[in-house]
């Protein structure tokens, strides 16, 4: 923990340093061909999470496996689009931890919601014949 | 200051003339890097406002995964998927926009974020549809709710998960359709070139963000079936 | 261009406009400053209000539901446009940039943004405030947030917008601190005051997304019923404070970290010693910030939430002790031979040791499941919170103002009044907040206007009756405080570029700094708390 903190640390200290000469500004130009090969697989890719989603796998099955297509997906866009592939490693890093606590945001707030059948009887309560959305159903009905 | 030359820490220090480069930065470099770093971390706050909804859906598809499965058959697949594309398209042209600014081709930089816009305007008018669709049907979210034909419990919480996800995201796709035209026209104005072409890199990077919470949202509203 | 001496950024250039429309970080801190410090005025309003309400059992002066809408109003007001802004805001944009040695922050535009964005959201609290106020308390809990016919909309809306500029500034601090640093300027050379505030932005632009989103939720709920918050909608209200806590908790740090960001600064400086544990302090800084995201159920341990995730966020809040009680052993060991300068600011930083020590312990209490059941929602947790946020945050806050102030405005206050309104407020506040430790642990719940049919009623009434009186007393003190530093601004000695014997780089510029902030380009020739290399002549 504390030497990867360190490493850390070091490369950022990299990144910033101010090099001795004054910084020219060169950018850096990917070939077309990566542009067209990215964008191809993009599209392959949305086909065929398209046509998983006809094939049931059961149980939670499909959900994984759409996450995982679209975050094969979301990679290429972020690595080779974004250009966290070649920048910085900061801006990856930055990206990263706000992925990290997003998943911690869900995560543990689920603790809680899948797991309170010890106090609830009913996980959620189904909607009560008072509350408004029945009163506009019966409108719809009219 | 403008013309004085510092000797400091044994390394020259001069300023340029380049217009562009704000006064208490050292060099384009150095600006270049902490706008983008600053884009980053405005894009590290839109996937945390995301964060919020995608949470709400994760909750909610735990408590009742049966009513997702049925109400999801209602959304239109194929209109889901067209959007997809396009919104990919936009990625590659925007993309494909930046390379040519950086390779000083303004023409081709401005057609290709024309095509960008364009593709955004697709993507909003096929939404249109759908929601005008939707709104016939009575499938709107929480008390608006009026369709009496689905079984399951709880319905109207996923339209208002999705009108709230798609919302959102309809609402970033205005924004950065209204950035891209400004920066369309500033390069038309032949405001930025290969030395200078940071607003452009940074409307891409936004654009790519959009299109990346998209490619998230389809498999998870449309697809899981 | 910097001939004239007498040119200084308050003086230069000259207009109302000039103001208005300023870049410089320095300019917008006095901004925030002014406004943070009405706010406080109109935070300290209401407090004294609640207090003399509760001076004796039975109805005083207002009715229950009037109650409601000051204890909310001082909650949200001191909360969301106080304390928040306070540190990173006022004195973070005045000297961050400075320590660094950098001409201003990375994106002054945004800077200046975020201080109008600022003031567009405290309209709309202002607005709420005059259309009947709000009642639901500062977290808004639904199912009462949505139901309530108060002006929640208002408040929500201007605490959304509020979110804005903490973002604004958070993201100004972080890319400053990567990207503008003087030139040779490592990580482990800046300041203890960047550090704290660098962990500090991380939180503003993790957390305050999430608050965004909730409270557009919870509009969203009250105006359009979209039924995820509403229990009768098949939706779930614990859920709202799921979503309310994932930012507040992580913003309780946003509040204290720069108070703890500005001890270590104070300490230091004014006991002339190398700070001990350097490392140690920043890291605990970072380490608090990170740590700080996974605790928030612990505000949850009697709203219904599973045993288990009640398990897990109770065990997670000890650990947050561990950061903490690193920087206030390091502090304290910094003070040991140091040699101690009885100045205004060491006085409030000893007094940050002290009550801090009894804020955060009593946390560690409250964060134990069994006992929390009995303490929750008693005056027991007011006494702890304002221990931590004015026993830590505003007595920090006050430490940096005397301590920067000279820097500021280039006058030097009075210093025998310094240490005399210092004892107005430690007084006032020890006998404000201390017994209500006592209250709280006897039942006294909190929010409660009235106290008369209770069981222990005299009992109640005297230690309220203390709080009360102690009350006054801090007011009383904060009046001195506000005297004597306009005074200064007026009849002030001139206090010269390094009154107090600092080694960061803003005491190397003139008092008060140019626009520019410094005349050459600064140059890094010893760390920050070098006392031991640094001889006192050359400083």
């Amino acid at each position: 923990m504390e030497s990867g903190s360190k490493s850390i640390n070091k490369k950022l200290m990299m990144s910033t340093e101010t090099t001795p000469k004054h910084r020219e500004f060169h950018p850096h130009i990917l070939p077309l061909s990566v542009y067209i090969g990215v964008g191809s697989a993009l599209f392959i890719l949305t086909g065929v999470t398209v046509a998983a989603s006809f094939v049931d796998i059961g149980g939670v099955g499909n959900l994984i496996l759409a996450l995982l297509i679209a975050s094969i997906k979301g990679s290429l866009v972020a690595l080779f689009f974004m250009h966290l592939l070649y920048d910085n490693k900061l801006y990856a890093l930055f990206f990263c931890v706000s992925l990290i606590m997003l998943t911690a945001f869900i995560v543990i707030t689920m603790f809680d919601t899948m797991r309170r059948d010890g106090i609830y009887e009913q996980r959620s309560s189904p909607i009560q014949i008072s509350a408004d959305i029945y009163k506009n159903m019966q409108k719809h009905e009219e | 200051m403008e013309n004085a030359t510092q000797i400091e820490l044994g390394r020259v220090n001069y300023h340029h003339h380049n217009p562009n480069l704000a006064h208490h930065f050292h060099d384009m470099e150095q600006q270049h890097e902490s706008i983008k770093l600053g884009v980053w971390l405005f894009l590290v706050t839109e996937v945390l406002l995301f964060g919020g909804l995608f949470c709400f859906y994760a909750i909610y598809r735990a408590w009742h995964p049966e009513m997702f499965i049925e109400v999801n058959q209602l959304l239109d697949v194929k209109l889901g998927a067209l959007n997809t594309l396009v919104l990919i398209f936009s990625s590659v042209t925007v993309a494909l926009s930046i390379r040519s600014i950086q390779m000083d081709n303004k023409k081709q930089a401005v057609m290709f974020l024309a095509i960008t816009i364009i593709c955004a305007a697709i993507f909003l008018v096929v939404k249109y549809f759908e929601y005008s669709h939707k709104i016939h049907e009575g499938l709107l979210p929480g008390k608006y709710f009026a369709n009496p034909d689905i079984a399951a419990v709880n319905p109207h919480i996923f339209f208002s998960i999705y009108f709230g996800m798609t919302g959102l995201h309809a609402l970033h796709i205005l924004g950065g359709m209204i950035f891209l035209t400004w920066v369309l026209i500033r390069t038309h104005m032949r405001a930025y070139s290969s030395s200078y072409y940071t607003p452009v890199e940074m409307g891409g990077l936004y654009w790519h963000l959009v299109d990346l919470i998209w490619i998230y949202l389809f498999p998870l509203l449309y697809l899981i079936g | 261009m910097y001939n004239d001496t007498e040119k200084n950024f308050l003086t230069h250039p000259k207009g109302i406009m000039s103001w208005l429309l300023t870049l410089d970080h320095k300019r917008i801190g006095i901004m925030y400053l002014a406004a943070i410090l009405a706010a406080f005025a109109a935070g300290g309003f209401f407090a004294l209000g609640l207090r003399l309400e509760l001076l004796n059992p039975g109805k005083q002066f207002m009715d229950q539901d009037t109650y409601n809408k000051f204890f909310t109003l001082h909650g949200a007001i001191m909360v969301f446009l106080f304390i928040i802004p306070s540190i990173p805001a006022a004195l973070g944009n005045f000297c961050l940039p400075l320590m660094l040695g950098a001409k201003d922050v990375a994106f002054p535009r945004l800077n200046l943004a975020s201080w109008y964005v600022y003031m567009l959201g405290a309209m709309f609290c202002l607005y709420s405030l005059f259309s009947g106020g709000v009642d639901t308390g500062w977290t808004f809990y639904s199912p009462y947030s949505t139901q309530t016919s108060t002006s929640v909309i208002s408040m929500t809306f201007g605490a959304f917008i509020l979110g804005f500029s903490s973002i604004f500034t958070g993201i100004n601090f972080i890319v400053t601190v990567h990207k503008m640093r003087a030139p040779g300027m490592t990580w482990y050379q800046m300041p203890l005051f960047v550090w704290g505030s660098y962990a500090t932005a991380m939180i503003q632009v993790l957390a305050t997304p999430v608050l965004g989103i909730t409270l557009l939720l919870l509009i969203m709920e009250k105006v359009g019923g979209i039924g995820i918050f509403d229990p009768e909608m098949g939706g779930d209200p614990v859920l709202f404070q799921h979503f309310f806590w994932f930012y507040s908790h992580p913003a309780v740090y946003i509040m204290i970290l720069p108070g703890m960001a500005i001890i270590s600064e104070l300490i230091a400086v004014h006991a002339h010693k190398k700070i001990f544990g350097y490392r140690l302090i920043a890291y605990s800084s970072v380490a608090i910030a990170l740590l700080g995201f996974f605790v928030w159920g612990h505000h949850m341990f009697v709203s219904g939430q599973s045993e288990f995730s009640s398990m897990v966020f109770s065990f997670i809040t000890f650990f947050i002790g561990i950061p903490t009680g690193i920087k206030i052993f390091n502090w304290m060991t910094t003070l040991v031979k140091g040699s101690i300068c009885w100045t205004t600011p060491m006085l409030y930083a000893l007094a940050f040791l002290i009550l801090f020590t009894i804020g955060g312990l009593t946390g560690i209490f409250l964060g134990a499941l069994g006992l929390d059941i009995q303490l929750h929602d008693t005056y027991f947790v007011v006494a702890h919170f304002h221990y931590v946020m004015m026993g830590g945050t505003v007595i920090a806050f006050l430490g940096g103002i005397h301590h920067w102030w000279p820097k500021i405005f280039g006058k030097m206050y009075n210093e025998n009044l310094g240490r005399f309104a210092f004892c107005f407020i430690f007084v006032g506040f020890n006998m404000t907040f201390f017994n209500q430790f006592m209250l709280g642990s006897q039942g006294m719940p909190r929010r409660y206007h009235d106290y008369s049919n209770f069981l222990k009623t005299d009992l109640f009434e005297r230690y309220h009756g203390f709080s009360s009186y102690g009350a006054m007393i801090l007011g009383v003190g904060f009046v001195i405080i506000l005297c004597y530093l306009v005074a200064s601004l007026f009849n002030g000695k001139p206090a010269g570029n390094n009154p107090w014997g600092g080694l960061t780089f803003e005491w190397s510029t003139t008092s008060p700094p140019p626009t520019e902030n410094f005349k050459d380009d600064p140059i890094l020739k010893h760390g920050p708390y070098d006392y031991d290399k640094v001889l006192p002549k050359d400083i």
